[in-house]
């Protein structure tokens, strides 16, 4: 780990002063399950790191005029398990139980976990997010790494588990920053990126700006559900997760979100599969017709052929689960 | 004093051994107490940290350590590997920084400025084509064995071709099978390492160690000291499996760095080094026919072998193909692959878990071919003698009664690939049997008895968390008659009386040999002393519930502290030894066990669950029934494993190991296991054998029961351990395309 500055602000405008213009001089701590790993393997190297986990505004759970709910980004996993309003969004619920691990659920916040760094083992050992500009990727192990969206340079997956759960919901993101008086609403389906050059970051933040709350609209008649694939019950990382938020009326579907995670460098969101469903009920047919349209766009690497079906699956049974219905495995 | 002949009690005699004892180190283990090599922090000290090669096979143009030096908190830097060494796997430690803090050593180590010449990577262990155009290859021995021998004209290999090509053509039913086991890590949870101290010019060495009473000439040979003047301490370890025999050569240089900086040195390996550098396991792949008659007896095996221990070739012996089913003809052959890993270290059963995934998956592929129940194929060969194993096949059709009735075998058994799907879900059955041998290693104890009836014994063994430490003193209490709390057991340190290294199985049988017989020892002069105030034949006594009494006359009995008391003013000492190899009443070698899988597998995910596992093993005398059972369960989630989830990930462009990380080398947890069920075999005619090591036996079968049983929940063989998702689905695809 390189010595660095350790910095608290108390209040949300106190951040904007402790951080940096440029780019990867100061990170944010929240939980630090995750910074603290990357900073040690010193894939990460801030000159000064800012807690925000002291902030109080940071730590609401709190329903919106609208009805919907605000949540502060410094709230941990575990205390999303254990609130009423947040039992309203399924999808959300389940993602996070998925994440299986008393300790990550303790000390993780939703802010760092929808802002946590890709796992790609090519990045995460030291050569950068593009990894060679995706020649390691594509000419070497990527059985971890995206089917879709994978053209570019960036062949990592998007890690976050809760945001396509977030995303199908309708999430949005308050952003403040870079300047004091800064602040916007940004939909969570438009903050991920893939970046196409070295030194970009998997999100499109600017240095200086930074998420205090996650925005969910109302939860509706909760239709909605997130599928993981997971080769173990333990805290790894799923094969390829899908979160399905659909508008049910008179048994077929109006309106349906289908959003994929742990496939793309960004959560993918499905419209083909979501077009599929459209006037129709659901039923283990359409719901396979759905995860067969949303792999009509995959593109996988030579070496990841086997998350298409994956991805597939993980779309058809969180579409079964989001019309309460039964999935047929695990 | 009379002779002492030494024995065990009977069962109906025994008062501690056969009752399940609570570890006694447990509750320390459990708060935090318990100090393992990483908890030592002696004041003042240096912590070392190394830089690994990122390379997978490279030569080292220049290093500079001067920007290192400079680095604020860093008091030393040493180069392990010069310029112009060729380096043959990542994570090769080239220097050392050692520094005031964790912190300041990892900066330190930034500042190394290594240059390398990038060489070509071979890492494809499995493509056995690929390896032969790379000239990695090597012959690794074999061995042919007909019933019928060359006549003295024919050339013999030629004549082993005819008659293993005749054989198959006589055959039944024949099968040709691809199996195989990817290389995995040791992945010891403490990293490989030590803290170091020199006091008064001799070296005190904390050292996470299966082997305390080796390690200090380890040190001595390469400081140019002499044992006596090393000390190395082990009270706790946080697993070794098989890796951790030698103070290696990160140990060494810790010393090295604490005689040079005059501060003591703690050094423990990173865990990406600790999974690089610090143990494997070889790969191996198998490519076989074999020949049955009609009931499913294997007249003939023919095979070929291969896989990787490292860049220094090796791979699976082919002494142990096929693995204990074994008929009378067989030809093998086996092939070494130099790959950029590093060597492999010994692995819990060394060779036999690939041996059995190799082979007894073969003789399940029979059965599917066959359309005959798994387990009545395997009973048929054991029944015909198509066995090589250190156990009885007797003993083998036994456990495996017992087996069937826990996982209920015939009730849930059904043809492979023909089970009643539940949505996507399938089920199977799947088994497996192996063999160890056990023997006891050498080991000294020495006893102190002293006049207020305190008893402390001291043996330089180690417990690595099997219970070691309870079994000593379980043995103690038995022969005193005491409670196991009564007794003190000193292990850990080199200063104690030489035992062996915990390896091989070797440890129980080891300690409860030298410490059954010190304590007989100790006994008779005890009886000897009592029986002056007893008035009764120094024979005719026995030690039970603290009290020392004639046998058949309980009243007639005195205290054993008052027994004690007539020791005077001194201890009474006593040391006793067993050697291994010695034929005793107290020990023995070779065991047998059979263990059972009950998997369920998502066909659209390829996704494979444990439902239920069974495992009978037998052992000989069995100590500490709990500590026995725990030694089974853990064996089993370690097999699960290696069946399931792990595996070395070698990149095939650049050779880097690149799931050297606990988040990306996959390991079960405890939702994954399903429901264990373990059964120690243990009937007079075992138990009379005396104690016998099971420290690695249990580990073998695993991977052979889960492929078995995923065949026969899908009717397709996933030819490679771990049987990951990914594998699961290309074997449906495979054969869907086949179809
Ligand atoms: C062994 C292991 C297993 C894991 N398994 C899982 C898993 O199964 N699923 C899963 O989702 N995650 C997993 N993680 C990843 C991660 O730890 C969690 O996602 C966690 O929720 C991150 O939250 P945190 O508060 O600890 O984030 P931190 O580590 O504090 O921060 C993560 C990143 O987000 C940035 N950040 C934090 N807050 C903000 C903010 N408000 N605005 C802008 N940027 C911010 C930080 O600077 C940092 O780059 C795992 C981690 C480990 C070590």
């Amino acid at each position: 780990m390189k010595a660095f500055e350790y910095a608290e602000a108390r209040t949300e405008a106190g951040v904007l002063e402790l951080l940096s213009a440029e780019p990867g001089k100061t990170e944010l701590l929240a939980g630090g399950t995750d910074l603290i790993g990357l900073m040690k393997k010193m894939i990460v190297t801030p000159d000064r790191v800012v807690n925000i986990m002291e902030i109080p505004s940071l730590k609401v759970i709190e329903p919106t005029a609208e009805g919907g709910l605000v949540i502060g980004a410094a709230v941990t996993l575990d205390d999303l398990l254990e609130n009423d309003y947040v039992r309203e969004y399924p999808a959300l619920v389940q993602a996070i139980r998925g994440i299986n691990s008393m300790q990550l659920q303790a000390q993780g916040t939703l802010g760092g976990e929808v802002c946590q760094r890709p796992r790609c083992w090519f990045f995460r050992n030291g050569h950068g997010l593009l990894a060679e500009n995706g020649t390691l990727a594509a000419e070497g192990d990527s059985r971890y790494h995206a089917v879709f969206g994978n053209q570019g340079p960036a062949k990592f997956v998007s890690s976050s588990r809760t945001a396509p759960a977030l995303i199908a919901l309708g999430a949005h993101l308050r952003v403040l920053g870079p300047a004091a008086e800064d602040e916007s609403f940004l939909p969570l389906s438009e903050f991920y990126r893939a970046p196409r050059q070295a030194g970009q970051r998997e999100h499109v933040l600017e240095p200086r700006q930074w998420v205090t709350h996650i925005v969910l609209p109302p939860p509706g008649d909760q239709h909605n559900a997130t599928y993981e694939v997971r080769d173990s019950e333990g805290p790894a990382f799923p094969l390829a997760a899908a979160a399905a938020r659909l508008e049910l009326a008179g048994g077929v579907v109006r309106q349906a979100q289908i959003v994929l995670g742990q496939v793309a460098p960004t959560p993918w969101v499905s419209q083909v599969a979501a077009d599929v469903l459209r006037g129709l009920p659901v039923t283990p047919a359409t719901a396979e017709a759905a995860g067969q349209a949303a792999i009509s766009e995959a593109t996988p690497l030579p070496g990841n052929q086997y998350k298409v079906q994956l991805a597939k699956v993980a779309v058809k049974r969180a579409v079964l689960l989001a019309a309460g219905l039964e999935t047929g495995g695990f | 004093m009379a002779e002492v002949k030494y024995s065990w009690p009977s069962r109906d005699d025994s008062r501690v051994i056969g009752q399940s004892v609570d570890r006694l180190d447990g509750l320390a283990k459990a708060t935090g107490a318990a100090k393992y090599t990483y908890d030592i922090n002696p004041k003042n000290l240096l912590i070392a940290k190394a830089l690994g090669c990122p390379h997978a096979h490279c030569r080292i143009k220049s290093i500079d350590t001067s920007a290192a030096e400079k680095t604020r908190g860093v008091v030393h830097v040493e180069i392990l590997k010069e310029a112009g060494s060729e380096i043959e796997f990542q994570g090769e430690l080239i220097a050392v920084v050692a520094a005031e803090s964790e912190g300041a050593a990892i900066e330190g180590r930034a500042a190394l400025k290594v240059q390398y010449d990038v060489l070509d990577t071979f890492t494809s262990d499995e493509d056995l084509a690929a390896a032969e155009q790379a000239g990695r290859t090597s012959k690794a021995g074999g061995k042919a064995q007909t019933e019928r021998e060359p006549g003295d004209d024919d050339d013999e290999d030629e004549f082993i071709e005819k008659e293993i090509d005749r054989l198959l053509k006589e055959s039944a039913h024949v099968v040709e099978g691809y199996y195989g086991v990817d290389a995995i890590t040791h992945c010891c949870l403490e990293p490989h390492g030590s803290t170091v101290e020199w006091k008064d010019g001799k070296l005190e060495a904390w050292l996470s160690t299966q082997n305390v009473s080796g390690t200090d000439d380890g040190f001595a040979r390469d400081l140019e000291l002499t044992a006596d003047d090393v000390n190395v301490y082990c009270e706790y370890i946080g697993g070794g499996f098989g890796s951790k025999f030698a103070p290696d050569y990160w140990g060494i240089s810790a010393a090295r760095i604490a005689r040079a900086t005059g501060r003591p040195v703690k050094f423990m390996l990173d865990r990406d080094q600790e999974l690089k550098i610090a143990g494997n396991r070889p790969s191996g792949y198998i490519k076989v026919r074999i020949g049955a008659d009609e009931n499913g007896v294997v007249k003939v095996w023919d095979s070929v072998h291969w896989g990787t221990a490292g860049f220094t070739g090796g791979g699976v012996s082919h002494t142990v193909i096929p693995y204990v089913l074994v008929p009378k003809n067989y030809r093998r052959n086996a092939t070494a692959i130099k790959t950029n890993n590093s060597q492999a270290r010994a692995w819990r059963a060394p060779n036999h878990p690939q041996a059995c995934a190799m082979s007894q998956t073969a003789f399940d592929d029979l059965a599917a071919k066959m359309g005959k129940d798994s387990y009545d194929v395997f009973l048929a060969n054991l029944k015909a003698g198509n066995v090589d194993s250190q156990q009885q096949p007797a003993v083998y059709i036994a456990e495996m009664e017992i087996g069937a009735k826990l996982i209920d075998w015939k009730a849930k058994w059904h043809p492979h690939g023909k089970g009643q799907p539940r949505g996507s879900i399938v089920d199977g059955l799947g088994m497996a049997l192996h063999t160890w041998g056990g023997v006891a290693n050498d080991s000294t104890c020495q006893l102190k008895i002293y006049p207020d009836g305190g008893v402390e014994s001291f043996c330089g063994t180690q417990d690595l968390g099997t219970g070691t430490r309870t079994v000593c003193a379980m043995v103690l209490a038995e022969t005193f008659g005491l409670k196991v709390n009564q007794v003190k057991v000193n292990i850990g340190s080199s200063k104690f009386p030489n035992s062996g290294a915990s390896g091989g199985s070797t440890t129980v049988g080891a300690v409860t040999e030298s410490h059954r017989r010190a304590s007989q020892d100790a006994l008779a002069k005890i009886f000897d002393l009592a029986s002056q105030e007893l008035q009764a034949d120094a024979g005719s006594l026995e030690a039970v519930d603290g009290m020392i009494r004639v046998k058949g006359s309980p009243n007639q009995a005195i205290t054993w502290k008052k027994a004690c008391a007539r020791l005077g003013m001194k201890p009474l000492e006593v040391s006793a030894s067993h050697k291994r190899g010695d034929a005793s009443p107290l020990s023995s070698s070779g065991v047998g066990g059979i263990q059972m899988a009950h998997v369920e597998v998502d066909k659209e995910t390829g996704v494979v669950k444990i439902k239920k596992f069974v495992a009978v093993q037998d052992q000989g005398l069995v100590i500490n029934p709990k500590t026995c059972k725990s030694q089974i369960y853990g064996a089993v989630i370690m097999g699960i494993a290696f069946a399931l989830h792990e595996q070395r990930i070698n990149d095939p462009q650049t050779g880097a190991f690149i799931n050297a990380e606990l988040a990306d080398y996959k390991l079960p947890r405890l939702g994954d296991v399903g429901e264990i069920v373990v059964e120690l075999y243990e009937p007079e005619d075992q138990r009379s054998r005396g104690v016998i090591g099971n420290g690695e036996p249990p580990v073998i079968s695993p991977g052979a029961a889960i492929s078995n049983a995923v065949c026969n929940a899908l009717g397709v063989r996933v030819p490679v351990l771990p049987l990951t998702p990914q594998r699961v689905l290309e074997a449906i695809t495979k054969q869907a395309s086949r179809a």
